[in-house]
């Protein structure tokens, strides 16, 4: 144990003296690209993970798309560095309470664990509705007699209590196949999963556990088109791009209030919240004290602005105009704290309630 | 007579056969795995590909700070696993071949090369990004691939060393040289190309590496070259990993493209081990 001082002494030396090598180095590979990376010659940023000039990201994948995008805009503003990084909402959040990043993608809303972990270290947060994403629910193309579902039958499927007994189609609904039902879905750490799990069988993170789970979409897409007894629950973005391939089933939530009967799952419907109850926000969480940095501020400023174009271009659902001026509104005030107040998804709130203090 | 000589003959072709196949086999597949993606990718890749920055537009969206990042990151793990590997590599042969220490010491790396990369991913996170406090940085990733290359290198290195004859050691000692003398002087400049090529082998399995980035948190997107071994960075393989993973069908293709520009870069560098290899030999003798 007595070496890892003086390693922990030599070592940062050691690298600062290789630094001026990088220098040189630079010039010569960044050559290419014209007035690249305006304040990488300081070569100070040193302090590694909160970089006192930089803008640090992480956070979920699903944000990830968005908040990539808005990076690419805002750099062509603002001289700032940006580093975005992907380890999942939970993982993003363990980051973002130790005040390791400045603002941090969610696929949910920050749970208890989570709020009390910003809150024993002290981070203060502004949550940010940033686009609206829906789950679609498919099958194989060639599954013509599941025309609609409803929840209460999409969650005799995945609650725990049908592992190893909801095995066949015609078990689901009389007069279906009688045939195997293979079910696919997102992987049980990502926000999607537990947003549907919420949604369908009512308690969060919480299913059977003999499915086929994946946290790249794309696989899922490829498990259900070549199955002809899959079921699978993904992104909308992915069903989007391969509409050729599956089959969306529209879902009914028995509501009638909020869109009668199945609603198909469509931009319309998960903007306007008929697609119930599968349509969800996705945030992002700023931490209110390097909201006093100005590259911050101003990033973060910058993505409520075009949130809704971008979100639109890589594929997610743009939020309403009203929804989009009370964050905007939300952000400019700081407010503190979440609107779900750690008790999980309001699945079927409405956003436009929730931010204007209604819904609580 | 004549039926067993012919069924002996038979067998000897069978087992020919058998043995073609085993070489055939695995090169169809590589074929078919390098002709797939270089099919899909290859049109991607243009000058805009390789010095452009990542974008939400598939088409726009280029390589160059994972590139760099990638380049940089294994010029620091070659610079961090030579030395060491050489050290533990003429210790082990020169000093102490007899001892006991040694030879748990040698069943130990023999093992650690077959530790899969994930865990050594965990290690770096553990001492690098957390216990030495590099964070998620250049220095923390190369560190990390070093350990993961070590034992590759240290085992390359000592089949180098003893590929130099003994006799070579008696003619130094002959001659009144010490011990370091004779390694320094000529058994260490014969088996250098055979370290070399080792190292470089080795060093080019740690730029295709995706487990040990993930865990240690290498970025998915910044807007910036990396510019000391304390800098941020992101590679290739988590540029490609993040380009799999999305809903569209052209950013597959630019995974493609990135896979393409990887592969090319390991030929590059086993080429050059080549050559060096080669060019050192020629010196020696």
């Amino acid at each position: 144990m007595v070496t890892i001082p003086l390693v922990r002494t030599l070592l940062p030396s050691l690298v600062r003296a290789a630094a001026p090598l990088f220098a040189l180095a630079v010039p010569f590979s960044s050559g290419a690209c014209k007035g690249s990376d305006p304040n990488g010659a300081s070569g100070t940023n040193a302090a590694p993970a909160s970089g006192a000039q930089g803008i640090v990201i992480d956070g979920s994948s699903t944000v990830f798309p968005i908040t990539e995008a808005v990076a690419e805009e805002f750099k062509a503003t603002n001289p700032a560095r940006v580093t975005i990084g992907v380890s999942g909402t939970g993982g993003g959040f363990k980051k973002f309470c130790s005040k390791e990043t400045a603002i941090s993608g969610a696929s949910r809303p920050i749970k208890q664990a989570e709020i009390d972990a910003c809150a024993k270290s002290g981070v203060e947060y502004v949550e940010l509705p940033v686009a609206f994403d829906g789950i679609a629910v498919v099958v194989h193309p060639s599954n013509t007699a599941v025309e609609h579902l409803t929840t209460a039958e999409l969650k005799s499927m995945w609650e725990p209590a049908a592992q190893k007994k909801i095995l066949k189609w015609n078990q689901v609904r009389e007069g279906w196949a009688d045939k195997e039902l293979h079910l696919f879905g997102a992987g049980v750490d990502s926000g999607t999963y537990d947003y549907f799990t919420e949604a369908v069988v009512g308690k969060e993170h919480s299913s059977r556990g003999d499915f086929t789970s994946s946290e790249d979409d794309n696989v899922l897409v490829k498990g259900v088109s070549g199955d002809t007894g899959a079921l699978a629950f993904f992104g909308f973005a992915y069903y989007a791009e391969n509409k050729a391939k599956l089959k969306a089933v529209p879902v009914d939530d028995g509501k009638d209030d909020n869109g009668k009967g199945a609603i198909l799952p469509s931009p319309e419907t998960i903007a306007d919240g008929s697609y119930a109850p599968l349509s969800r926000p996705i945030f992002l969480y700023v931490n209110k004290a390097e909201l006093e940095r100005a590259p911050v501020a101003a990033f973060a400023k910058f993505y409520v602005e075009n949130a809704r174009k971008l979100a639109a271009e890589v594929g997610y659902i743009a939020l309403p105009e009203n929804v989009s001026a009370l964050t905007k509104q939300r952000l400019a005030d700081k407010k503190a704290g979440s609107m779900y107040g750690g008790k999980g998804s309001k699945v079927g709130a409405s956003l436009a309630d929730l931010l204007s203090g209604k819904g609580s | 007579m004549l039926t067993s000589t012919r069924r002996r003959l038979l067998r000897e072709r069978l087992f020919v056969g058998l043995c073609a196949s085993a070489v055939v086999i695995p090169l169809l597949v590589l074929a078919l795995l390098v002709g797939h993606v270089a099919l899909a990718g290859l049109g991607r890749i243009d000058w805009a590909f390789l010095s452009g920055y990542p974008s939400r537009r598939a088409a726009t969206a280029g390589i160059l700070p994972a590139m760099v990042g990638s380049l940089y990151m294994i010029a620091i793990t070659a610079a961090l696993a030579l030395p060491v590997g050489v050290g533990a590599a003429i210790f082990l042969e020169e000093y102490g071949a007899r001892s006991r220490l040694a030879a748990i010491i040698e069943v130990n790396i023999a093992n650690l090369a077959g530790v899969p990369s994930i865990i050594y991913g965990m290690l770096g996170l553990g001492v690098f990004v957390r216990l030495m406090g590099f964070g998620r940085t250049l220095i923390a990733g190369a560190a990390t691939m070093a350990l993961l290359v070590l034992p590759v290198v240290i085992v390359s290195s000592r089949e180098a060393l003893r590929t130099v004859p003994y006799a070579m050691r008696e003619a130094c000692f002959g001659l009144g040289a010490t011990k370091w003398q004779a390694i320094r002087q000529v058994v260490l400049p014969m088996a250098a190309p055979g370290i070399l090529t080792g190292t470089i082998l080795a060093v080019a399995r740690a730029i295709g590496e995706t487990a040990p980035l993930v865990v240690i948190g290498a970025l998915a997107y910044v807007t910036f070259l990396p510019t000391s071994p304390t800098s941020q960075f992101t590679a290739l393989p988590m540029q490609i990993l993040n380009w799999v993973s999305r809903p569209q069908e052209a950013f597959v293709v630019n995974a493609a493209a990135g896979i393409v520009v990887l592969l090319i870069t390991m030929l590059v560098l086993n080429l050059a081990a080549i050559l060096l290899r080669n060019r050192l030999q020629k010196r020696v003798y």
